[in-house]
């Protein structure tokens, strides 16, 4: 009987005590840098494209939601002619994130993307693409690529050296 | 009292009963979540308080849907029954000096027969479902609400031998010196246990024991008939606060510088927080244990406790 006091006793002193609940849309919560949510396509610093589209992503997908096509333009630098998300199958694993060699595709802290009609998940190139580098600033693939894409010409790249004439055989 | 003041005071009753009921949904919905670390329903209205009307509308928008293979007439007068016998205790309880529906000099015992009736509700609903949970649910009902009858009424004969009248104004007068329950202290705990068990709240909603019965005896009711039900539950606590602050805490007595009617709705809302209270923390017993406690310690108890007062009653008149 005592037992029943004191429980009830316990009880009516969390009148007092701080409320779990988080009182969402005014009320944000706080996620963390690598929370997996909605999926980007970052930009280099100098506004290209980071994609390449060598399909790595939409091969690591579990789900089979990402679509893509790659092409290149006339000085040899690949992108995708269309890059397109379902992300109502999305599962937000992040292993496209994972998978990407250029750090093209990331995952970001964002998971208010309700819709009404289900064709509205189907984001395209160009609501994926945004003008930011994401998590990683100042990376540029094709500056440390050995390729020329129009970006920087042979051997001029960072910690690249020049290309050896295989022809001389001067040392 | 003229007639159109006694119409005025039933009118005004009836209303303000309804309306608690019906706010009780919010209030008891705010308070639970409160003792457990939540906030509950604020968003509509000030307060969240518009989740009553919403609550209401949509159980008046349910489907009101009667199984083919129950008994119709029985399965809807049930829920009536409960809503019905609860308003006719309320008739006798002295709200303020004169605020009072009917001064029976037998006040105290048609409460007691008023409230045996709710019994009614429950094991015809659940008889008139032809369900297996909703008639298990109802034997429930029956028994326990047989079983804490009988020692409610006892618990309350202490009172009844102090006073040495049924009438509820005459029990509220005979409190000025000194409350019932510096005299009645036992008698006061125990009709309080027989009231929750009455009411079948938590701890004692053995009838409805959601985690075993489903829900019990209204298993098969939807819509408003539910809602009768619910209306009924929270009827049914008003209704044992109130008697318990008329009985035990002075009714509408209280220091001058509140009115008499204020005095009594401060000490019932008091009363209403507890049985809210007793449903956020305590875990419901076992069926046997509900009756094994019943039968063998409280009816001793309170036999013992009429048994002392009866003698000290005669002791003090000599």
């Amino acid at each position: 009987m005592l037992t029943h006091l004191r429980t009830m006793w316990l009880v009516f002193l969390h009148l007092f005590h701080k409320k779990a609940t988080i009182q969402y849309p005014e009320e944000k919560i706080r996620l963390a840098p690598r929370w997996r949510g909605r999926i980007v396509l970052t930009k280099d610093p100098d506004g290209g494209e980071r994609c390449v589209g060598c399909y790595l992503c939409a091969a690591a997908c579990p789900v089979d939601c990402i679509a893509l096509q790659a092409t290149e333009d006339e000085k040899g630098r690949r992108y995708p002619e269309f890059f397109r998300i379902n992300f109502s199958r999305c599962i937000f694993c992040g292993y496209c994130e994972e998978a990407c060699p250029t750090y093209a595709i990331q995952l970001i802290p964002d998971f208010e993307m309700g819709e009404y009609a289900r064709e509205n998940l189907v984001f395209e190139k160009e609501d994926l693409l945004i003008d930011s580098e994401g998590k990683y600033p100042g990376y540029n693939y094709y500056k440390v690529a050995g390729l020329d894409a129009g970006v920087k010409a042979k051997g001029e790249g960072e910690k690249e050296d020049p290309p050896v004439d295989i022809h001389s055989l001067l040392p | 009292m003229t007639i159109m003041q006694h119409i005025w005071i039933v009118l005004g009753v009836l209303f303000v009963l309804l309306n608690v009921a019906a706010g009780l949904i919010w209030v008891e919905r705010r308070l639970l979540a409160l003792w457990q670390d939540r906030l509950g329903p604020n968003r509509a209205g000030p307060l969240g308080i518009l989740i009553v009307l919403a609550d209401t509308l949509k159980l008046f928008f349910k489907e009101d849907w009667i199984p083919p293979f129950a008994d119709k007439w029985v399965f809807i007068t049930a829920p009536a029954i409960v809503v019905g016998s609860v308003l006719m205790s309320f008739v006798i309880i002295p709200f303020a000096p004169s605020v009072v529906v009917a001064d029976l000099n037998v006040g105290l015992l048609f409460f007691l027969a008023m409230s045996s009736l709710g019994v009614y509700s429950i094991v015809l609903g659940g008889w008139a479902s032809n369900n297996k949970y909703a008639l298990l649910g109802a034997l429930r009902g029956a028994s326990q609400m047989i079983a804490y009858e009988v020692f409610m009424g006892l618990s309350l004969m202490g009172v009844v031998m102090l006073t040495g009248s049924f009438n509820m104004g005459a029990i509220v007068a005979a409190q000025k010196d000194r409350w019932f329950i510096v005299t009645q202290p036992l008698g006061f705990i125990i009709f309080f246990i027989a009231g929750i068990a009455e009411t079948h709240r938590l701890p004692f909603d053995i009838p409805e024991a959601e985690s075993e019965l489903i829900a019990g005896y209204h298993a098969e009711y939807s819509g408003m008939k539910f809602g009768m039900f619910f209306i009924g539950e929270y009827l049914g606590i008003t209704l044992i606060s109130a008697m318990t602050v008329t009985l035990f805490f002075g009714g509408w007595l209280g220091p001058a510088f509140l009115p008499p009617l204020v005095w009594f709705i401060v000490k019932t809302v008091a009363f209403i927080g507890l049985f809210i209270l007793l449903r956020a923390s305590l875990p419901r017993p076992r069926y046997d244990q509900l009756m094994e406690y019943g039968w063998k310690v409280l009816l001793p108890l309170v036999l013992a406790n009429l048994l002392i007062t009866g003698a000290i009653a005669l002791w003090i008149r000599k």
